[in-house]
């Protein structure tokens, strides 16, 4: 009844084209873009902001870096939680090479570190295919993460072998360091990941974006239409890995604070994975309702006793969590095993026709 | 459609073997400008190698390819691709995962020129582009009638649907020759009426020269101007579908000799 595209003829190519053809979808995007930059800081106390929404956002560019690669263009990677750290080490190298240049520059800067380093171990995916080039990125997350630990240029000689981020202002409001708020924090990682996610969005309404779920479909037919797959591969592989280098740096310099190499270790990859697979793979609001379901959802369910007033200990509340979550995962996938972005296309069509579906 | 014509490919002496498995031994024939030249043979003759060859798949280890004056050892599928070669496969090969219209837009790709710049900003020339490139796809979309699948995933549709994608996918390419494999395989007498109706208007109105494989001999031999037959990896027979038809090695192949 609400959700009803009857009556929006398109007149022209490129209001059909649009990434957002559909009227609904655009107030509703107006709606969330309106709660996300004005209502959440308003209103959200500390902790929403800087344990809830900061992390969410930036698992959620993360998992839209591997969404590139694995979903949309069918490469499956098990690095990308090291692209991730080469992201935040070199705006770490930068920031403290540089320190005069603003920070945000060097965040930005350090996906293209990360676009190199992804573009040198994507070169065997032009021979390797499926679960055995996630075995060869693997020695891209082994490697890159004994590069943390060895090299100590990387961390500044610094004695704890971590990275500990500089204060840093913008426009004379501290962004980063101990002195920063969590609500000019949360705007901060706010703007760059809705900005990144319209660019990746768009990217992959075009004809980059259809190149590569020609490659992930068909690869024989894609080299018929004259796609040549090594430099399709590898800007899939540039593209991921710098969302995944600018994630990983907005972590460590937004989130964490500092950080150790064992923050970019195989368990990120594989929580980055599953967030996208859980979410969707090839949607890019899967890789947010992937992120929200592995992130927020145990944060919920640890409330959930305090807040309904249940008298069960903290630890019994933490196994609860991970029986929950475990089971929702499982459940999810059953339901719908393209995840939940194709749960909530689904529930799209079901309500173009509520409340008649006949 | 006239005999005269000029030569668009000629395959000269190729042969082709995986390991010990020789598939085409010395084949040679060529394809004229604007005419339907058939490819047939029983079935593993080398048919469909022949096509690999011919836009790049397969790399032969001996002969020569002539495509558009231009000889060479072989060929490379963007090169193919980019010279106006273009193929549909015996088993569809559409992108299942994406709609009617994108798939036939990938066709476009190779005359796609924005860069990635502009294509992240999706405004300004990348617009412009796509637009141009919608409009021709949509007339593709007219020809083919498929307007009412094209928002639809291809991995959707039914299979004579998706051959008619596929079809549609290789003409966004403009292709000078279009290599078919067996574009009716699996369809029922409409579906192939239909096929067989834009193979002509396609030969007809916009000049396309076409190689297909097929074994309905029926279609074979009232749409093609000239047929070449294979057996097992040799020419046995070149020619008008007539003189074809009378060959004796033609018939010893496909029905068996008499003893």
């Amino acid at each position: 009844m609400f959700y009803r595209e009857t009556g929006q003829f398109k007149q022209s190519y490129a209001a059909d084209q649009a990434v957002f053809p559909i009227l609904q979808d655009r107030i509703g995007l107006a709606i969330i873009l309106l709660v996300a930059f004005v209502v959440v800081p308003l209103f959200g106390n500390e902790f929403l902001l800087a344990s809830v929404m900061v992390p969410f956002l930036i698992l959620s560019l993360g998992a839209i870096g591997i969404n590139i690669l694995v979903g949309y263009t069918g490469l499956l990677s098990l690095g990308s939680a090291a692209f991730m750290g080469v992201g935040a080490y070199s705006a770490y190298k930068l920031s403290t090479i540089f320190p005069g240049v603003n920070i945000l520059v060097w965040i930005l800067c350090s996906g293209f570190f990360a676009a190199g380093v992804g573009v040198l171990f994507g070169l065997p995916s032009l021979r390797i295919k499926g679960f055995y080039l996630a075995v060869a990125t693997l020695a891209a997350q082994f490697f890159l993460q004994w590069c943390f630990v060895r090299i100590s240029w990387l961390y500044n000689d610094n004695p704890s072998g971590a990275i500990e981020v500089p204060a840093r202002t913008l426009f004379g409001i501290a962004i980063t360091g101990p002195s920063a708020t969590p609500v000019t924090r949360y705007l901060v990682v706010l703007a760059i990941v809705v900005v990144m996610t319209l660019l990746a969005s768009n990217i992959v309404h075009g004809r980059i974006g259809r190149t590569w779920m020609a490659v992930r479909d068909m690869d024989i037919a894609a080299q018929l239409m004259g796609i040549r797959l090594l430099p399709a591969k590898l800007l899939a592989f540039a593209v991921s890995s710098f969302y995944c280098g600018v994630s990983g740096a907005l972590m460590v310099f937004l989130w964490l604070g500092a950080a150790e190499p064992s923050a970019f270790d195989i368990k990120l990859s594989f929580l980055l994975l599953f967030m996208v697979i859980i979410g969707g793979l090839g949607s890019m609001i899967g890789s947010f309702f992937g992120a929200a379901l592995i992130h927020i959802l145990p944060i919920v369910i640890r409330m959930l006793p305090e807040a309904l007033g249940l008298p069960i200990a903290a630890a019994t509340v933490e196994h609860l969590t991970y029986l929950i979550v475990g089971g929702l995962i499982i459940f999810f996938l059953i339901v719908e095993p393209h995840g939940l972005a194709r749960l909530w296309q689904i529930a799209k069509q079901k309500l173009r026709v509520w409340p008649f579906p006949y | 459609m006239n005999a005269a014509s000029e030569t668009l490919l000629s395959v000269d002496g190729v042969s082709l073997s995986f390991g010990g498995v020789k598939a085409i031994t010395d084949v040679s024939f060529d394809i004229r400008k604007g005419e339907i030249r058939a490819i047939i043979g029983p079935n593993g003759a080398g048919k469909t190698s022949m096509l690999n060859v011919v836009n790049g798949f397969y790399h032969p280890q001996h002969g020569r390819i002539t495509y558009k004056g231009k000889t060479r050892p072989r060929m490379r599928p963007y090169q193919a691709a980019s010279q106006g070669i273009a193929r549909t496969f015996q088993n569809v090969a559409l992108f299942r995962g994406m709609t009617t219209l994108d798939n036939i837009m990938v066709g476009r790709t190779l005359k796609m020129h924005r860069g990635l710049f502009w294509q992240m900003l999706r405004y300004g020339p990348a617009m412009r582009e796509e637009i141009e490139h919608r409009r021709v796809v949509e007339d593709i979309i007219d020809f083919l009638q498929i307007e009412s699948i094209r928002k639809t995933p291809v991995g959707k549709l039914p299979y004579g649907l998706q051959k008619r994608v596929e079809l549609g996918r290789a003409l966004a390419m403009e292709p000078e020759l279009l290599l078919l494999d067996e574009p009716m395989a699996g369809m029922n007498i409409e579906e192939k009426e239909d096929m067989c109706r834009y193979i002509l208007d396609l030969n007809k109105h916009f000049g396309t020269t076409i190689a297909l494989i097929e074994h309905d001999m029926g279609v074979v031999m009232d749409l093609s101007d000239r047929v070449v037959v294979l057996e097992y990896g040799h020419k046995i027979a070149d020619g008008t579908p007539e003189v074809v038809k009378a060959d004796p090695k033609v018939i010893e192949a496909y029905l068996g000799v008499g003893h």
